[in-house]
């Protein structure tokens, strides 16, 4: 196989983009493709402090490398989860990563300072552990980027994340998921902005992108996330992907082009006020995150 | 050929020479799922692999908390 550009050997073929691509242009089609998903939702300004939501898995990795290589000034967080020997590594990963690109990469750890791992609620909540993961992670982030003055959190959701989430939320018709479900979601009092430019870059892709960069990252799944839905359908896209180049890029891009703003219009309200105990926004007595703690910390006195 | 597969991790013995295409269809692998790599090198679907090669398929699928970044009231 050739490269389409140079006409040299390839090192990858995309069945999406009818190409193949040399290790050159194939790093020179990933930086493309992140400046377009900037630039068309306008992700990320000149002068942001960008806070990279790091996990050690190649995503986080790529985007954090990607986006230093594009000139963006980006620091990394990473969310000690708990999760024993696998946790250990995935910072082993980030802080590997971190000193090699001389960046500045925070550390905020469940256990220490916030009294709880992510099996522990799990176990306290009888529910899914990616449930309690998602939702720390979404708070200690958002909470981080704002006393801490960043301007944008950046996460390494890709191009098949995105549709599998998508997927997740037809197949329930989960309305308000759908309305919020986009890649850039913008600052509102108590939130910090969000973005995703690896929304339109494969899964296949970064792990390919972190192979030719030699960014060594965190390659086995998380052993607490095997069987999930999340990863069922990302099985079921691939199987259409595999008959059909392009369905999953048609699937997502179109609902973000000419149906998100169906679900968006003309929704109700919900009245917002500060958790007394965190400050984030909620609706209720207290926030997820707040309420996730108090049961995952069993009450001894 | 040697074969390393992960998740889990393990090895098989797959007979060569043959093409990538090949091999991940003779393993069920969906190309869409995998990076197939020999040494530190990404091959194509179309690379022949020697008998004596030792290949990794390494899957791209992760799959943990969803999304993070879906801006929910906590």
């Amino acid at each position: 196989m050739k490269c389409r550009v140079c006409r040299g050997p390839a090192v990858i073929d995309l069945r999406r983009h009818n190409a193949n691509f040399c290790h050159e242009h194939f790093v020179a089609h990933c930086e493309e493709q992140v400046r377009r998903a900037v630039r068309h939702f306008a992700m990320l300004e000149p002068g942001d402090r960008v806070l990279v939501a790091v996990s050690g898995g190649k995503d986080s990795l790529a985007l954090w490398d990607l986006l230093v290589r594009l000139g963006y000034a980006a620091d990394g967080l990473y969310v000690g989860l708990g999760i024993d020997r696998y946790s250990d590594e995935s910072l082993g990963h980030a802080r590997a990563f971190a000193t090699r690109r001389q960046l500045d990469l925070h550390v905020v750890d469940l256990a220490t300072d916030h009294g709880f791992t992510v099996p522990e609620a799990a176990a306290a909540t009888r529910r899914a552990p990616c449930g309690a993961c998602g939702l720390s992670k979404r708070h200690v982030f958002n909470r981080y980027a704002l006393d801490h003055g960043y301007d944008v959190v950046c996460t390494g959701h890709n191009l098949d994340d995105e549709a599998a989430v998508l997927l997740g939320n037809v197949l329930h018709w989960d309305l308000d998921s759908l309305a919020r479900q986009h890649p850039a979601l913008p600052a509102a009092p108590g939130f910090a902005r969000k973005v995703k430019p690896l929304y339109r870059l494969g899964e296949r892709e970064m792990a390919a992108y972190c192979v030719l960069e030699r960014i060594d990252y965190q390659v086995d799944e998380c052993p607490m996330a095997a069987g999930n839905r999340h990863l069922a359908y990302k099985e079921s896209l691939n199987a259409l992907e595999l008959r059909s180049p392009g369905s999953k890029a048609a699937f997502l891009f179109g609902y973000l082009e000419r149906a998100h703003g169906s679900f968006t219009r003309g929704g109700p309200t919900v009245a917002l006020h500060p958790c007394p105990r965190c400050g984030t926004p909620t609706p209720g007595d207290e926030c997820a995150f707040c309420r996730l703690q108090h049961r995952a910390i069993p009450v001894t006195s | 050929m040697k074969v390393l597969l992960r998740n889990p991790r393990r090895e098989v013995e797959v007979p060569g020479p043959t093409t990538v295409g090949a091999l991940l269809a003779h393993l069920d692998c969906n190309p869409e799922s995998v990076l197939v790599i020999v040494g530190d090198e990404l091959v194509t679907h179309d690379a022949v692999l020697a008998d004596d090669a030792s290949v990794e398929i390494r899957p791209v699928i992760s799959g943990g908390a969803g999304d993070i970044a879906r801006g929910t009231p906590a």
